[in-house]
C-alpha cells in the first residue's frame, strides 16, 4: 500500500511540476458555491461576478467554479483540489467555508483565498461581506410609507446575525417614518424553497399584512404578493420580471466590482490579508431601479441612500432601543461594526424571539 | 425482440468478476457519448473522472475519507435490510448521534483526557440507536410501519440540530454565527497520515465491515437475521422473534450511523455544524444494495460511490463540468452497475418475439 | 375573501403536489414495486412542464409535459427493475440522481425566467358563492383532477377488473403470473402511471404554486410523497387525508409563527412530520387492516420460472 501512494505521489508530483509553467502566465480564480448555479439568488449572484472576472480580465485570468458544496465534511477538499490544481486566488462563498478555507490556506501559502462573510482571517485569508442592512435600511422606510395597514410580512430564513441586523435595519428605517410600525415574522428554515416561501407570504397576506419583505432567495414571494394585489421587495437580484407590479425595488447583491478588484491585485502583486465589508459606496449593494412608487417616495428613499453612501447618516445610529427596553446605542451614537457583526438582539417594536 | 431472465442454479463465479468489467465498459461507453455530446473530449473526461482520483496521494485519502461513513452506515442497514427491516432514516440516526457526542466533546471540552474521545463515540453510538429505537418501539408496540417513522424522523433530527447550532450550543467566542466551539485535540478523531484527513474512523469502518461479514456468516444471529427475513414463518416455528429481531436490526442500524456521525463531527469537520451531511444516510441505502447485502462488497460499493462523487468534483474543477452533468453520470453509473448485477443471478436470454397465441397463453416476460 | 377561506385555498395548494404524487406512487406500491425515485420524477416533470408552456405559452401543454416526462422518466427505473430484476430501492435512489441531475441540465437555461401560469378555471357565477365559491369552484384544474384521481384509483383498483389484476400482481406474483397475467406489463404500466402522476406533483409546482424554474425547487416533496403512501396504507383516500393533514399543518404553522407563537421555529417546522408519525400510531392499532393492504410482494423482483 505503501509503495502505491509513494508512486502515486510521485507521479501526482510529475504532473503537477508539467502543469506548473502554464498557470504561470494565466491567474487560475477558484469559486465555491454553496448552492447550485440554478438558485437564482447567492450562489447566482456570486456567479455573476465570477463571469464579471472573466469579462474584465479576458485571457490574464481563466476561472473555474464548484457548485453544490455542501458546508459538511466536503468543503475542506473541494477548496483543496482547487489549491491543488494551481488555483492563485480562491473564493469561498459561503459562512460554513470558513474554518475549511483556514485550514486548506495553511497548507497553501501562496494561494490567496478570500472568505465571504466570515470572521477569520489570516496571511493569505482575506474575509469580505456587504453591508445588506444599508439596502434595508431604505426599504424600511419605503414599507412604512407604503403600508395602509402598518404591518409589513417578514419572510426569514435562519437566525444568523445577517439575518437579525436586516430585521433591525428595516425595523428603524420604518420607524423613522412610522413609529408604530409593526413587522410579523415567519422563519422557513430555509434559503431556497419556493413553495414554502410562497405558503408564508400567503400566510402572511391572510394575516393582514400589505407588504412583504423576504430574506430568502426565490421570487415565490414577490409572485404571490402581486397575485394578492399587495407589494414587496426583491432579494439578491433584481426580480421586476417576475412582479412587474409588485415589486418596489430589490436589494440586489453586486460581487462584480470586488471581484475584479481582487483578481487585480493578485496580477499586479499588491494583495494583501483585509476584511473589507463593503455597502452603497462599495456598490456591493445596488437597489434595483425604484418602481411602482409615488415621485415623493422615490425622493425619500434616493435621498437616504445617497446619505448612506456619502457616509453622512449610518442606519444603526442612536437612540437605539432593545426589545427588552434596554438601550443599545445613546443619541447620536452609531454601533460599532463589533457590534453589528454579531447581533443577535432586536430593537423595540419587533415582536419575536430568537433562538437562546 | 423480448428478454427473458433464467434463473441459475447458483451465483455464477465468473459473473461475479465479469458483470462489473460489463458495467464499467457500458458505463464508458453512455459517458463517453454523454461528455462528447455537451462538447468535452470524452477521454480526458472518463480520465478526470475514474484514473486522476486513485492515481493522486491526496486524491486516494480523501477516496477513503469520503467511502468511511458510507460503509459503516451500509454495514449497519444491510444487518436491517437482510432481516427484512425497512430503515430509511439512517441520515436521521446519523444526526442525532453526531448531537449526541458532541453534547459530551462540548461539555467536556477542556478535558484533555485519552478517555474523552472514547466518551465522545460512545455517547454518539448510543445517540444514534436511541433514535432508531424510536422506529423500532412504534413499530413493535404499536404497529406503526417503519419506513415512513424512520423517514419522518430524519427531518425532526436536522430541524433539532439546526437548533442547538444556532441556540443554546453557539460558540460563545463566534460572534453568534451557527457554529460549535471546535472540539479540542483530545477530542478529535487522531489522524492516520500527518498532514492529511484520513482518520481513524477508517479502521472503524473496517472492522465494522469484517465484524458485520462475521456476525452474518458465521454466527446464530447471523443466521436467524436470514431466516427471519426470507421465511418469517420458519422463524417462528425455529422460536426466532420477529420483535426482537426488529429491535435488534434498528438499534444495531442506528448505532452504526451514530458512529459514522459522530466520527465525522470529530473528525473531519471539527466542530457541530447546521449541515454534517452531504446526504449519507440516504447514499448508504445505495451502497447497502450495490454490495448486495454483503459487508465485504459494501467496502467496494462505497468506494465505488465515493470515486463517483470526487470524480464528477474534480471533473468540474479540471473540465468545467457542471455539477448537474456528473449527477446524471453517476446515476447512469449505479443503473449501469445494478443492471449487469443481474448477469451473477440470472441468465440473460434475447428470443424472438412470441407468437400472438402463445402470449396469451403464457403471458409473462415483456 | 375571509380569512378562512383563504387559508383553506393555501392548504388546498400546499396538498395538491403531496396528493398527485402519493396517488401515483400508491399504484405503483399495489403493483409492488417500490420506487424511491418520486423525487426524481417530480423534478423532472417540474422542468418539462415549464418548458414546454414556456416554449409553447401554453400551461396545459405544460401540464400535459410534466405528465409525460415523469412517464418517460419512470422508464429509467421500469426498464432495469422489470426486464433485469434489479434491486428496487437502489435503482429508486439511482433514479433521484438521475432526475435531479438532468432537470437541472435541462433547465440551466430558464433560471430567472418567470413561467406561464396555469390559471384558475372559474365557474361563473358559482365561483362568486361566498366562502365557498373559490374554495370549492374556483381551483385550477389540476386540483380538480386530485380530487378526481382519489375516486378513480379507488374505483379502478378496487371496483374494476383490472384493478383487481394489479393488486393480485402485487400480493402474489407468482400466482398471478400462473393465471396467465403477464406480471411484468402490469407493472410497467403502474410504474408509469405513477410516473405521470409524480410529473404533474412537479407540474404543479412550475406551473401553478409559483410559475418559476429554480434547481431542486422539488426541495423534498417526492420523499413525503412516498411516506404518505404508507400513512394511507396504500387506501386512496388515507393518501388524500394524510396529505391534507401534513400540508394543514405546514401552512397552520406558519400562520401560528406570524401570530407570535413563543415557541423556536425550528420546533414549529418539526410539526409537520411529528404528526404524520403520531396520527400513524393512532391509526395502525388494526394490524390485521394493514397487512391486508399491505402488497405483499412489495420490494421483490419477479422473475418467472419455466
Amino acid at each position: 500500500m505503501r509503495k502505491i501512494i509513494a508512486a502515486a505521489a510521485a507521479m501526482a508530483l510529475a504532473m503537477g511540476l508539467a502543469a506548473t509553467p502554464a498557470t504561470a502566465d494565466k491567474l487560475k480564480i477558484g469559486f465555491i458555491y454553496v448552492g447550485p448555479i440554478g438558485d437564482h439568488g447567492w450562489s447566482y449572484q456570486h456567479n455573476h461576478g465570477r463571469l464579471a472576472i472573466e469579462e474584465a480580465l479576458g485571457d490574464q485570468v481563466e476561472t473555474t467554479y464548484v457548485e453544490n458544496v455542501s458546508e459538511g465534511p466536503d468543503a475542506e477538499r473541494a477548496i483543496e483540489r482547487l489549491a491543488r490544481e494551481g488555483h492563485g486566488l480562491i473564493f469561498t462563498t459561503s459562512f460554513g467555508f470558513m474554518n475549511p478555507t483556514l485550514k486548506v490556506a495553511e497548507k497553501f501559502p501562496d494561494v490567496k483565498f478570500e472568505h465571504a462573510t466570515g470572521y477569520k482571517r489570516a496571511d493569505n485569508v482575506s474575509t469580505y461581506s456587504a453591508r445588506f442592512y444599508e439596502g434595508r435600511y431604505v426599504i424600511g422606510q419605503i414599507a412604512a410609507k407604503m403600508s395602509k395597514t402598518g404591518v409589513a410580512g417578514y419572510i426569514v430564513s435562519f437566525p444568523i446575525p445577517e439575518v437579525v441586523r436586516g430585521i433591525n435595519s428595516f425595523m428603524l428605517g420604518a420607524q423613522s417614518v412610522n413609529p408604530d410600525f409593526k413587522i410579523k415574522i415567519i422563519w422557513v428554515n430555509t434559503w431556497i424553497d419556493p413553495a414554502k416561501e410562497a405558503d408564508a407570504a400567503k400566510a402572511l397576506i391572510d394575516q393582514g399584512v400589505d407588504i412583504i419583505v423576504q430574506h430568502t432567495d426565490s421570487t415565490a414571494p414577490l409572485q404571490v404578493a402581486q397575485d394578492r394585489g399587495v407589494t414587496g421587495f426583491g432579494q439578491a437580484s433584481d426580480m421586476i420580471a417576475f412582479a412587474p407590479k409588485a415589486q418596489l425595488t430589490a436589494i440586489v447583491d453586486d460581487w462584480s466590482a470586488y471581484y475584479v478588484a481582487r483578481a487585480k491585485a493578485v496580477l499586479d502583486g499588491s494583495w494583501k490579508s483585509e476584511d473589507v465589508w463593503g455597502g452603497f459606496d462599495a456598490k456591493m449593494v445596488v437597489m434595483a431601479p425604484y418602481t411602482n412608487l409615488p415621485d415623493d417616495v422615490v425622493a425619500m428613499a434616493k435621498e437616504t441612500q445617497a446619505k448612506i453612501t456619502s457616509g453622512e447618516f449610518h442606519p444603526f445610529t442612536g437612540p437605539i432601543m432593545k426589545q427588552d427596553g434596554s438601550e443599545a446605542a445613546a443619541d447620536g451614537e452609531v454601533l460599532s461594526d463589533e457590534a453589528l457583526l454579531s447581533m443577535n438582539w432586536y430593537v423595540k417594536g419587533v415582536d419575536d424571539k430568537l433562538p437562546e | 425482440m423480448r428478454l427473458e431472465l433464467e434463473k441459475r442454479a447458483e451465483q455464477s463465479r465468473l459473473m461475479v468478476v465479469v458483470s462489473p468489467l460489463i458495467a464499467i465498459g457500458l458505463t464508458l461507453i453512455a459517458g463517453a457519448i454523454l461528455f462528447a455530446a455537451l462538447g468535452h473530449d470524452p477521454v480526458r473526461a472518463l480520465t478526470v473522472y475514474f484514473i486522476e482520483p486513485v492515481t493522486a496521494a491526496w486524491s486516494l485519502q480523501e477516496l477513503f475519507v469520503k467511502a468511511t461513513p458510507l460503509v459503516i452506515i451500509a454495514v449497519g442497514l444491510s444487518v436491517c435490510y437482510l432481516s427484512n427491516t425497512w430503515n430509511i432514516g439512517a441520515e436521521g440516526q446519523f444526526t442525532v448521534g453526531a448531537i449526541a457526542g458532541s453534547w459530551v466533546a462540548l461539555s467536556l471540552n477542556s478535558w484533555d483526557s485519552p478517555l474523552l474521545l472514547p466518551l465522545i463515540l460512545i455517547a454518539g453510538t448510543l445517540g444514534g440507536m436511541a433514535w432508531g429505537a424510536i422506529p423500532a418501539l412504534l413499530k413493535t408496540r404499536f404497529n406503526a410501519n417503519e419506513i415512513l417513522t424512520s423517514l419522518m424522523l430524519v427531518y425532526v433530527a436536522q430541524f433539532l440540530l439546526d437548533y442547538l447550532v444556532r441556540g443554546p450550543w453557539r460558540d460563545p467566542a463566534g460572534y453568534n454565527f451557527p457554529e460549535s466551539e471546535l472540539f479540542s485535540a483530545a477530542a478529535t478523531m487522531p489522524l492516520l497520515i500527518e498532514g492529511g484527513r484520513l482518520h481513524i474512523g477508517a479502521i472503524f469502518a473496517l472492522v465494522v465491515v469484517v465484524a458485520g461479514a462475521v456476525l452474518l456468516a458465521g454466527t446464530l444471529k447471523g443466521f436467524e437475521i436470514r431466516v427471519i427475513g426470507q421465511a418469517p414463518r420458519a422463524g417462528q416455528f425455529a422460536g426466532f422473534s420477529r420483535t426482537q429481531m426488529v429491535v435488534f436490526a434498528f438499534l444495531l442500524s442506528g448505532g452504526l450511523a451514530g458512529l459514522a456521525g459522530i466520527s465525522e463531527v470529530a473528525g473531519p469537520i471539527g466542530q457541530l455544524r447546521p449541515t454534517i451531511s452531504p446526504g449519507y444516510g440516504f447514499a448508504a441505502i445505495i451502497v447497502a444494495f450495490l454490495g448486495r447485502l454483503n459487508p465485504i462488497a459494501i467496502l467496494f460499493a462505497g468506494l465505488l460511490l465515493a470515486l463517483s462523487y470526487l470524480g464528477g468534483e474534480a471533473a468540474q474543477v479540471s473540465l468545467g463540468i457542471s455539477d448537474k452533468t456528473t449527477k446524471v453520470f453517476q446515476g447512469m453509473l449505479l443503473l449501469f452497475v445494478l443492471s449487469c448485477d443481474t448477469l451473477i443471478l440470472y441468465k440473460i436470454r434475447l428470443l424472438p418475439p412470441r407468437r400472438r397465441a402463445e402470449t396469451v397463453d403464457q403471458g409473462a416476460g415483456e | 375573501m375571509t380569512g378562512v377561506e383563504a387559508v383553506l385555498l393555501t392548504i388546498v395548494t400546499a396538498s395538491t403536489p403531496l396528493l398527485l404524487a402519493a396517488l401515483g406512487e400508491l399504484v405503483v406500491e399495489r403493483s409492488g414495486v417500490l420506487n424511491l425515485g418520486v423525487e426524481g420524477m417530480m423534478i423532472v416533470g417540474a422542468v418539462a412542464g415549464f418548458a414546454i408552456a414556456y416554449a409553447t405559452g401554453s400551461a396545459v401543454l405544460g401540464v400535459l409535459a410534466a405528465a409525460i416526462g415523469g412517464a418517460a422518466l419512470s422508464l429509467v427505473f421500469a426498464v432495469p427493475v422489470l426486464l433485469l430484476a434489479t434491486n428496487q430501492y437502489a435503482t429508486g435512489l439511482a433514479l433521484t440522481l438521475f432526475g435531479l441531475g438532468l432537470s437541472g441540465m435541462i433547465g440551466e437555461g430558464f433560471v430567472g425566467t418567470p413561467g406561464i401560469r396555469l390559471d384558475p378555471i372559474a365557474i361563473p357565477a358559482l365561483s362568486e358563492l361566498p366562502f365557498v365559491g373559490r374554495l370549492v369552484f374556483g381551483q385550477d384544474v389540476l386540483v380538480y383532477f386530485a380530487f378526481f384521481m382519489v375516486a378513480a384509483v379507488a374505483w379502478f383498483l378496487f371496483r374494476s377488473r383490472w384493478g383487481l389484476v394489479l393488486r393480485a400482481v402485487g400480493d402474489n406474483h407468482t400466482s398471478a403470473h400462473a393465471l396467465g397475467y403477464s406480471v411484468v406489463r402490469v407493472r410497467f404500466l403502474a410504474v408509469m402511471f405513477g410516473g405521470a402522476m409524480a410529473g404533474l406533483g412537479g407540474g404543479y409546482l412550475s406551473l401553478v404554486y409559483t410559475p418559476q424554474w429554480v434547481e431542486g425547487m422539488t426541495a423534498g416533496r417526492g420523499w413525503i410523497a412516498l411516506a404518505l403512501v404508507v400513512f394511507a396504507s396504500w387506501l386512496p383516500l388515507r393518501a388524500l387525508i394524510g396529505a391534507y393533514l401534513f400540508g394543514s399543518i405546514m401552512i397552520l404553522q406558519f400562520h401560528a409563527q406570524a401570530a407570535e407563537i413563543d415557541v423556536p421555529a425550528q420546533f414549529m417546522s418539526m410539526l409537520p412530520y411529528l404528526a404524520t408519525i403520531v396520527v400513524l400510531v393512532i391509526i395502525s392499532r388494526d394490524a390485521t387492516r394493514i397487512r391486508l393492504n399491505t402488497p405483499a410482494c412489495l420490494g421483490r423482483p419477479f422473475v418467472p420460472d419455466r
